[in-house]
């Protein structure tokens, strides 16, 4: 079974559910404390997928995400660089969202090139949603038929159940024009929110967005949320035809699973 | 060392949605000067030895987003009209500055302190005017330095170290009116025959008492640790029910002495229920929380406290640090629970209440802080706010009300701790500070116009992410392969290390070594340390060869703990020993059983009967004003504030529909991960039917049962919490609506066969007004409860579902306004005024049959009706499902008169939604019961009755609209 490495932290708090969702999308969850992890980053050589969870990382003090992005800048990013090298899948819900963009793993180097040799500066940023409130609530989502997110690809669905969940203070998507644009061109928008259902005002209502590779996907909403039908804002009205299959959140857990599995490198970590 | 300012504000680019809020909210403040625009910077004080480089550096690198934001070191010239500058007092928990000092520890290698605050440039007012909007909106001198320039102290306050000495408090000599002086001078809060009996005491001694001893007796014995009124003897005249109930004796008079008035009636019927069959409660009234059996493996326990007192000063803080008491009341439930949901019930003022008493914050903006507080704690706890409720009422102005609940989930073989003799006493998590003193203490008092300067220490701000990291390491520890690591918890609540050293160790005595604790800063006393009540703290009692691992588990969250003595001691005395010198010493005999106890008179008459009012209410307006009363409204943006979906749990949550624009009835969460068994958490509360106490537990419990039912719990599977909050009991007319609370709360919890399991009271709650007006909250009793569903795929939701199906009603309706929302608008309202008739008869018939309809699949939604009524409901599942309603008239008004029976809010009463083909079966399902169609979903989107009608957007819109903070 690949393992998927679960990165916790002080005020990390969505760790348990994202555990959850890659153990019903066939991976063997482990987690690591930030601390033991920044004392001994080769742990992540035992990494088949990494989870960056949701949560308020050091109480989201300064800003979100902020602290845990540079302990980690200052001790891990080459770790996770070669991670990726390797081609191991990250998923950073929310918290871990804005960890990954301040870390420099999003939006990474620009199609064709290597993960530099240390961490680069941030060139997008989630900033403090347009109303100042923390604001839950389940939002329609959309997925870019461009897109070259591993996680995402093959998504789209334009039924009831194209919602997930979002809970947040501080997703605005901010990127200048000509990097959004170099990101929508590149296939590097994983999910956006519908039109008329962007809950933050993000720009391009960006909702999450990956690297080059499709590798990282970050992301403001919660996927580890919607794993079961009867997580659905609406389950009990919900009409059979909608209920096909997985729900869209598991299904992004699967799509990265089966890559992983599907590599003819790693066959042997999926055998089990 | 120097300290450096660094100022963070955003490029123009980015905005400023934190400065577009303040204007927002200063004007639905309603001052009279707004400014035109409120451009607002963070600000960094740092205290340390960095060099010009690395200020920049951290400036440029770890505060600002290099995207979003501007830093400047020093401070920016002033860029607008005025300019206000807001930083913590010295002392007040700093949560940022905590997060800055340790990034700049491990990224620079320096230890710094930090101070944050907030700078805000105003455009288009004058300095006044901004410090009348800042004191108004934006800062709280109780906690808050507010300046009027840019603030840059040359270097910080620093505490000294403290001379351990303690002294002893000359008590021997002081008569009667000395005593009481004393017990008020010194925030004590003791009555006379108390102060008496620690004199008697001492005397007994022969010594006087020091001071760190008479304040571990004070915080031992308030009313907020110990429920003495609750507990006390009190002498009742009024009317009673027949028969005997254990600790009653009756007098000659007619009247009755009550000896414990908590065990004689909501833990008496606990008790007998569990005789009676009910074998799945398995710890009540004992621990910090109440808890029964969910499945094999695993129970469930909850807890609802109140943080009433300091909300009323600083309703940020008191409401942060409410929910983060109530956590860790279920983080020392047993060996320790996971917190798995929240939930918040709030009464105060009407938002535009006019003439607001000096003193008293505008309820608008205790709201406000209140539900900011209880966000920014439980979402950054990782818990889900998941149900919850707002009562508006003008007598809640001085004393708002803040019922924080937490659920929690723990393996059946941790329901119960013991410390054993030579366990370590181990406290983990948060530092103590001279934050949140004589919290216990200061709850027994009755406030007034000058409370916020006396007890400005009594107020705390909380730190959840140094909770989250206890709750990490404590439930590690908890689940170790070789067993629970500790032999028993609490958590540090009212009282500090002394109600939690003290309770602990009530049977063994302890010996405790208080210069042992971190501190926050230097210059504690002894007495400081024993009884603040600093957050975030837990004590655990650990076998000394299991000290290291716990110790090792600490330390790799980052969780602080330290070693504070042991428990066990000779004569089981309470021993307080700092450095080499004893400061304390106390007879655990005496500590928890010393307390005399007062006979305490109460009487109760009943309300007059009422008669009836003769004014026409306007059917299809009256609607529509119900909808968007506060008490009825969309509590929308007070819920999506709240993360209710962290931990992935939810099943049902506060809000419900397509549209997600209905009020669901309750919450359902599965606690076991992967399980399909779920649990209902819902709430009741009748503080309309006030004129009965009695009457108003049982519809409370009542309202508590049907909010369970209706989403799926099982009836006979309920158990429930009570919260009283009362206005001052030495009136005995006051406690005497007490007792006929309680009695009401006996007679609901047996007939509906729901046990209480915890319980918590706040007394006291009146204000007296500079102009010495008392104003008395309104008696309040919140009934939490949580409910087994067998499986959550039977749930049902309140949204209507499909055009075609019948309304049915549950239940029977006289036309009865007594007690209704409508009431209280239309005062004169025709109908009859009386209140309802008590439901324990009929309620829990009602109550099974609704639960089997819904096992049985019939039902494809189901609503209770209860504030506004029938209509009001009926109203509320059509806009929630987008579907139209007509209702039969004739059937609504059975006997009665329409317009009454719309509106009336007697119990007991359910609206279900049933398929045409499912009516056949339905009817063998509900036997007996009266039942009616009152109605049919339609596909039109508009609500009619009879020639009255509504579309169904306004109505929505009116409901949606109601409440905005």
């Amino acid at each position: 079974m690949p393992v998927a490495m679960i990165i916790t932290a002080p005020g990390i708090n969505c760790d348990l559910e994202l555990a959850e969702a890659f153990a019903l999308a066939g991976a063997d969850p482990r987690s690591v404390h930030l601390n033991a992890l920044m004392e001994e980053p080769a742990l992540l050589d035992e990494a088949d997928l990494v989870g960056l969870p949701g949560g308020f990382s050091y109480g989201d003090a300064v800003a979100a995400g902020r602290i845990m992005a540079h302990l980690m800048r200052a001790t891990l990013y080459e770790a996770l660089a070669g991670a990726l090298r390797r081609g191991v899948p990250m998923i950073a819900p929310c918290n871990g969202f804005q960890v990954a963009a301040q870390v420099g793993l999003l939006p990474g180097p620009v199609p064709g090139m290597d993960w530099p040799p240390s961490a680069p500066a941030p060139s997008v940023a989630l900033a403090q949603n347009t109303s100042a409130r923390f604001n839950d609530r389940w939002v329609r989502m959309r997925v870019p038929s461009n897109t070259r997110c591993i996680w995402t690809r093959g998504l789209d669905m334009a039924t009831d159940a194209a919602v997930i969940p979002i809970a947040h203070g501080e997703g605005r998507f901010m990127a200048d024009e000509e990097a959004l644009h170099g990101l929508e061109d590149a296939g590097q928008v994983a999910l956006r929110y519908a039109p008329d259902d962007n809950p933050n005002g993000s720009v391009g209502d960006v909702m999450g967005i990956c690297d080059a590779s499709g590798l990282v996907l970050g992301l403001m909403p919660h996927p580890e949320r919607y794993t079961r039908w009867t997580q659905h804002p609406f389950w009990t009205r919900l009409p059979d035809a909608d209920r096909v299959g997985d729900p869209p959140g598991l299904r992004m857990f699967k799509a990265a699973v089966e890559h992983v599995c599907d590599r003819s490198t790693r066959s042997s970590t999926c055998a089990s | 060392m120097a300290v450096h300012r660094i100022e963070v504000r955003p490029t123009t680019d980015a905005g400023d949605p934190r400065g577009d809020a303040a204007r927002r909210q200063a004007e639905s403040a309603g001052l009279s000067q707004l400014p035109s625009r409120i451009d607002t910077t963070s600000v960094y004080l740092v205290e340390g030895d960095l060099d010009e480089a690395a200020v920049r550096r951290l400036a440029d690198e770890v505060l600002a987003d290099p995207v979003t934001e501007q830093a400047t070191i020093g401070a920016a010239p002033a860029a607008a009209d005025a300019l206000i500058e807001v930083h913590p007092l010295p002392g007040v928990m700093d949560p940022d500055a905590q997060a800055v000092e340790l990034a700049v520890e491990r990224l620079l290698g320096t230890a710094v302190q930090v101070v944050t605050g907030r700078r805000y440039d105003l455009h288009g007012v004058d300095a006044d005017a901004a410090r009348k909007l800042v004191d108004r909106c934006l800062a709280n001198t109780v906690i808050h330095g507010i300046h009027g320039s840019p603030w840059h102290p040359e270097a910080f306050e620093s505490g000294h170290a403290h001379d351990m000495e303690g002294a002893d408090v000359l008590l021997s000599d002081l008569d009667d009116a000395g005593l009481e002086r004393l017990s008020r001078d010194a925030h004590l809060f003791l009555d006379l025959p108390e102060m008496q009996a620690i004199q008697e005491h001492y005397l007994g001694q022969g010594r006087d008492p020091r001071a760190i001893e008479l304040e571990t007796l004070a915080q031992t014995w308030s009313e907020h640790c110990v429920h003495k009124t609750l507990k006390a003897t009190i002498r009742y005249s009024g009317p009673l029910p027949d028969g005997e109930r254990p600790g009653w004796e009756r007098h000659d008079d007619g009247s009755v002495t009550v000896h414990n008035l908590l065990k004689s009636t909501i833990a008496q019927v606990t008790r007998d229920l569990m005789d009676d069959g009910i074998d799945w409660c398995l710890s009540v009234f004992v621990d910090n929380a109440g808890i029964i059996a969910f499945d094999d493996e695993h129970a469930v326990c909850f807890k609802c406290e109140t943080h009433n007192h300091p909300s009323a000063i600083e309703p940020y803080g008191g409401a942060a640090t409410g929910i983060g008491g109530c956590i860790r009341d279920i983080m020392g439930t047993g060996l320790s629970a996971r917190p798995v949901a929240a939930t918040d019930v709030f009464c105060v003022g009407n938002l535009d209440m006019k003439d607001v008493p000096a003193g008293c914050l505008q309820p608008r903006r205790v709201l406000g802080e209140v539900v900011r507080g209880i966000r920014d704690y439980g979402n950054r706890m990782g818990i889900p706010t998941l149900n919850g409720s707002i009562w508006f009422d003008d007598d809640y102005v001085g004393n708002p009300l803040v019922f924080c609940g937490c659920v929690g989930v723990m393996p059946r073989d941790a329901v119960a701790g013991d410390p054993e003799p030579g366990d370590r006493i181990i406290a983990v998590g948060g530092r103590t500070g001279r934050d949140g003193i004589h919290g216990a203490t200061f709850s027994s008092a009755e406030l007034t116009d000058t409370h916020a300067d006396e007890f400005a220490h009594a107020v705390q701000i909380g730190n959840p992410v140094t909770e989250k990291m206890a709750l990490d390491a404590i439930l590690e520890a908890r689940d170790a392969e070789e067993g629970c690591l500790f032999s028993a918890i609490t958590d540090c609540g009212a009282g500090g290390f002394s109600s939690a050293v003290g309770e602990m160790g009530e049977h063994l005595g302890a010996v405790v070594q208080l210069d042992q604790a971190p501190l926050k800063y230097e210059g504690l006393t002894p007495e400081e340390i024993w009884i603040s009540e600093a957050q975030e703290r837990m004590v655990l009692a650990v076998p000394p060869g299991n000290v290291e691992a716990v110790a090792a588990i600490c330390d790799r969250h980052g969780a602080e703990w330290c070693d504070l003595g042991v428990f066990g001691s000779d004569d089981c005395q309470l021993v307080l020993r700092y450095g080499d010198h004893e400061v304390g010493r106390l007879d655990m005999d005496f500590l928890h059983g010393g307390l005399p106890s007062a006979t305490r008179e109460a009487t109760w008459t009943p309300p007059p009967t009422a008669g009836a009012g003769t004014t026409e209410v306007d059917l299809e307006s009256q609607l529509l004003r119900l909808l968007a009363s506060g008490n009825i409204a969309s509590k929308g943006c007070v819920i999506h504030q709240y993360d209710h979906e962290v931990q992935g749990r939810s099943v049902l949550r506060p809000l419900v529909g397509p549209l997600g624009s209905a009020p669901g009835d309750a919450a359902v969460i599965t606690p076991v991960r992967g399980s399909s068994r779920g649990l209902a958490i819902g709430s009741g509360l009748a503080t309309g039917l006030a004129a009965d106490p009695r009457l108003m537990a049982i519809c409370a419990i009542d309202e508590c049962v049907r909010n369970l039912v209706c989403v799926g719990a099982d009836p006979q599977r309920i158990a429930i919490l009570d919260n009283f909050c009362w206005s001052g009991v030495q009136d005995a007319k006051s406690l005497g609506a007490l007792v006929r609370c309680a009695e009401g709360c006996h007679d609901g919890a047996m007939a509906y066969r729901t046990p209480f399991i915890s319980g918590k009271d706040s007394l006291n709650n009146q204000f007296t007004t500079d102009d010495g007006r008392t104003i008395r909250i309104p008696p309040t009793l919140l009934i939490s409860g949580f409910g087994i569903v067998p499986d959550i795929a039977t749930c049902v939701t309140m949204d209507a579902k499909e055009a075609g199906n019948q309304l049915v009603l549950v239940g029977l309706t006289r036309g009865v306004l007594g007690g209704s929302q409508v009431l209280g608008m239309v005062p004169d309202a025709a109908g009859s005024h009386v209140l309802p008739d008590d439901p324990c008869e009929v309620g829990p018939q009602r109550a099974s049959g609704v639960h089997r309809a819904i096992t049985e699949g019939l039902l494809r939604s189901a609503h209770d009706c209860s504030e506004g009524g029938l209509l009001v409901a009926a109203a509320e599942m059509a806009f929630g499902g987008d579907l139209g309603l007509e209702l039969d008239p004739e059937a609504v008004a059975g006997h009665g008169d329409l317009v009454a029976c719309c509106f009336s809010e007697e119990p007991a009463r359910y609206l279900l939604e049933v398929p045409e083909d499912a009516m056949d079966q339905l009817t063998g399902v509900l036997g007996d019961l009266p039942w009616t169609v009152v109605g049919r979903f339609v596909q039109p989107r508009r609500l009619c009755v009879g020639d009255v009608a509504w579309s169904i957007d306004d109505l929505r819109s009116a409901w949606l609209g109601g409440l905005e903070i």
